[in-house]
């Protein structure tokens, strides 16, 4: 995908190599860099997603990464409904209501 | 150019954060293990009053203390003859951002501005986020806000997505780890290069702006009730809203109440793992944050942690996964409040102690949370299926395993808690002092310190240090 100057985009940098990380971490982290997120306009004329590119954050912090992603989704939501409580409510009011077996 | 390793960053920990608390803790430290708290309080924090001024400058606190009637009238019913205390709830998810945090970030936000700071900085997966970038709105700041978000597989973890979104509405820059301790090395970093100020949940500021919370949570209840409660449950996970709480309500002449913490066990999940980080469906308020947080206060961004839970703790309760969904649903199908998960931790233990106390006594849970996408249970246990969780319906207490099996309550009865024994808690406190400091021998003064630290006698500080292998020097200093 092809994004312009101005556009609102996501970019992702490696800030520790596995080696660089000294902090004392359990094994599974050890091996992983620690990676970072963050969005902002982009400052390129133009860029394709794994393109090296600068950004401007929305407090006007400029910073370099590997472009992720144009106008990213805010991708959590409500859910699917649970069936395990989708009757709790109904449960509770039996027992309000006297039914003291429910 | 600065030099950005690690062991370079956190070197320059000190000097960073010098920079941007602005406060120099030497002056309250003894030795390195024992300092004056209270000082430290009087001096850096604001009074009360002054914090009330600074909060209804930006529309912080004064909520609603709600009687939770339908949930109270249930628990009557199946309580036996004569037991079935009434539980009230601070509903804190009104204020500005929708959560208490709104207090804790307001004074420093406030110190902030006063200080000539053109923004703030604060290091948080949770509300803590979403508060202080909604002060910093409303105080013309800039804020960033960094959180530990994903897994290496770019899954985030749906509560912390959420954040992430609602700090973005507040015109802050969300900066996204993946797993790691490593978010305050990034911290520090971002400190140095911006200049902002340090919005720490653990400097006086956070402290004393959650006392108002305590000191209206005696207020109202008196006002409603007639007499201070008998007890308030608070979800515990760094310390800083039970501190708060606890010196508010003393503060207001609520001496008598008891103090009673609550999270969330996910005993055996380890809290830097990168394959563990998404078996979890509560971001806060839970044992990997509690338990180290309580026994050792000094692992925070600050040389020295004003969340000191362990001063004014009580009891330590935990409840399941599965405990705290089923409540927040009843929350909101008895009395039409959709709130939480998280911050109905301290709502599922109080249910529990309900049932067993005397139908005359009063307990209060001191908050709420504002939920939604990414927050709500079904938010959560969608993700937790994804994740391989099993779910089902069953008895939390027994069948509860963090991070394979999250059970729901199949009746309101089988709400329970596991409680800790606050004297393997204070002895561990002594046990983290001596790994932390490498020490073996104590005087006095550090007895004296670490009893009042824990709030007990120095006779049981002094029986941990033996019992622990290290030793007393009798002879007392100056």
């Amino acid at each position: 995908m092809l994004a312009k100057k101005g556009d609102w985009v996501q970019i992702q940098k490696t800030l520790l190599k596995p080696e660089e990380r000294t902090a004392p971490l359990p094994e599974d982290t050890k091996k992983l860099p620690l990676q970072m997120r963050v969005k902002g306009f982009l400052l390129n004329e133009s860029a394709e997603i794994g393109d090296e590119v600068e950004i401007e954050t929305l407090i006007g912090r400029r910073v370099k990464g590997i472009l992720v992603a144009v106008n990213p989704k805010y991708e959590h939501d409500f859910g699917e409904p649970v069936p395990e409580l989708i009757t709790i409510g109904i449960e509770l009011r039996k027992i309000l209501e006297g039914d003291k077996n429910a | 150019m600065r030099d950005l390793s690690y062991d370079a960053v956190i070197s320059r920990k000190n000097e960073i954060m010098k920079k941007a608390v602005g406060i120099d803790y030497e002056k309250f430290m003894i030795s390195d293990l024992v300092f004056d708290y209270e000082k430290m309080m009087d001096e850096v924090g604001y009074s009360l009053d002054k914090v009330r001024e600074i909060q209804a400058e930006t529309g912080v606190g004064n909520t609603t203390l709600v009687e939770l009637k339908q949930i109270n009238r249930l628990i009557k019913k199946i309580a036996p003859k004569g037991k079935g205390a009434r539980i009230f709830i601070k509903d804190e998810a009104t204020n500005p951002s929708g959560s208490y945090k709104d207090r804790r970030a307001s004074v420093s936000v406030y110190h902030a501005q006063k200080h000539g700071y053109k923004g703030v900085i604060a290091a948080t997966s949770g509300n803590y986020g979403a508060a202080v970038a909604s002060q910093a709105a409303k105080r013309g700041l800039k804020c960033i806000i960094a959180q530990e978000c994903y897994d290496s597989k770019w899954i985030g973890q749906p509560e912390i997505l959420e954040k992430a979104r609602s700090c973005e509405a507040y015109g802050a820059e969300v900066v996204q780890l993946t797993v790691g301790p490593e978010l305050f090395y990034y911290t520090l970093v971002l400190l140095e290069e911006t200049g902002f100020f340090n919005a720490s949940l653990y400097t006086p500021y956070a402290i004393a702006g959650v006392e108002t919370l305590g000191y209206e949570i005696a207020e109202q209840t008196k006002e409603m009730v007639g007499k201070y409660p008998d007890i308030v449950v608070i979800t515990h996970a760094g310390g800083g809203i039970l501190t708060g709480t606890a010196r508010g309500l003393k503060k207001a002449g609520a001496t008598n109440t008891e103090i009673v913490a609550a999270s969330v066990n996910l005993k055996g999940l380890h809290m830097a793992s990168d394959n563990d980080f998404n078996k979890k469906y509560f971001t806060t308020g839970h044992t990997g944050f509690g338990i180290p947080f309580a026994t050792f206060p000094d692992r925070s961004d600050v040389p020295k942690n004003a969340a000191r839970a362990l001063r004014y703790m009580d009891r330590y309760l935990l409840v399941s996964q599965g405990e705290v969904f089923y409540i927040t649903e009843m929350l909101a199908q008895l009395e039409g409040m959709q709130r939480g998960p998280a911050g109905n931790t301290s709502l599922a233990a109080a249910f529990a102690l309900a049932l067993e106390m005397d139908d005359d006594k009063v307990i209060v849970v001191n908050e709420t949370e504002y939920t939604g996408a990414g927050k709500l249970p079904s938010a959560q246990l969608t993700f937790a299926r994804k994740m391989g969780m099993e779910i089902k319906r069953g008895d939390p207490i027994k069948e509860d395993i963090p991070g394979k099996s999250i059970v729901i309550p199949e009746h309101p009865s089988q709400i329970g808690y596991i409680e800790l024994d606050m004297e393997n808690v204070r002895k561990s406190y002594v046990k983290e002092v001596m790994k932390r400091y490498n020490k073996k021998e104590f005087n006095m003064e550090e007895v004296s310190f670490m009893a009042e630290d824990t709030n007990t006698t120095e006779e049981k500080i002094k029986q941990y240090i033996k019992e622990l292998g290290g030793e007393l020097i009798e002879t007392k200093k100056g």
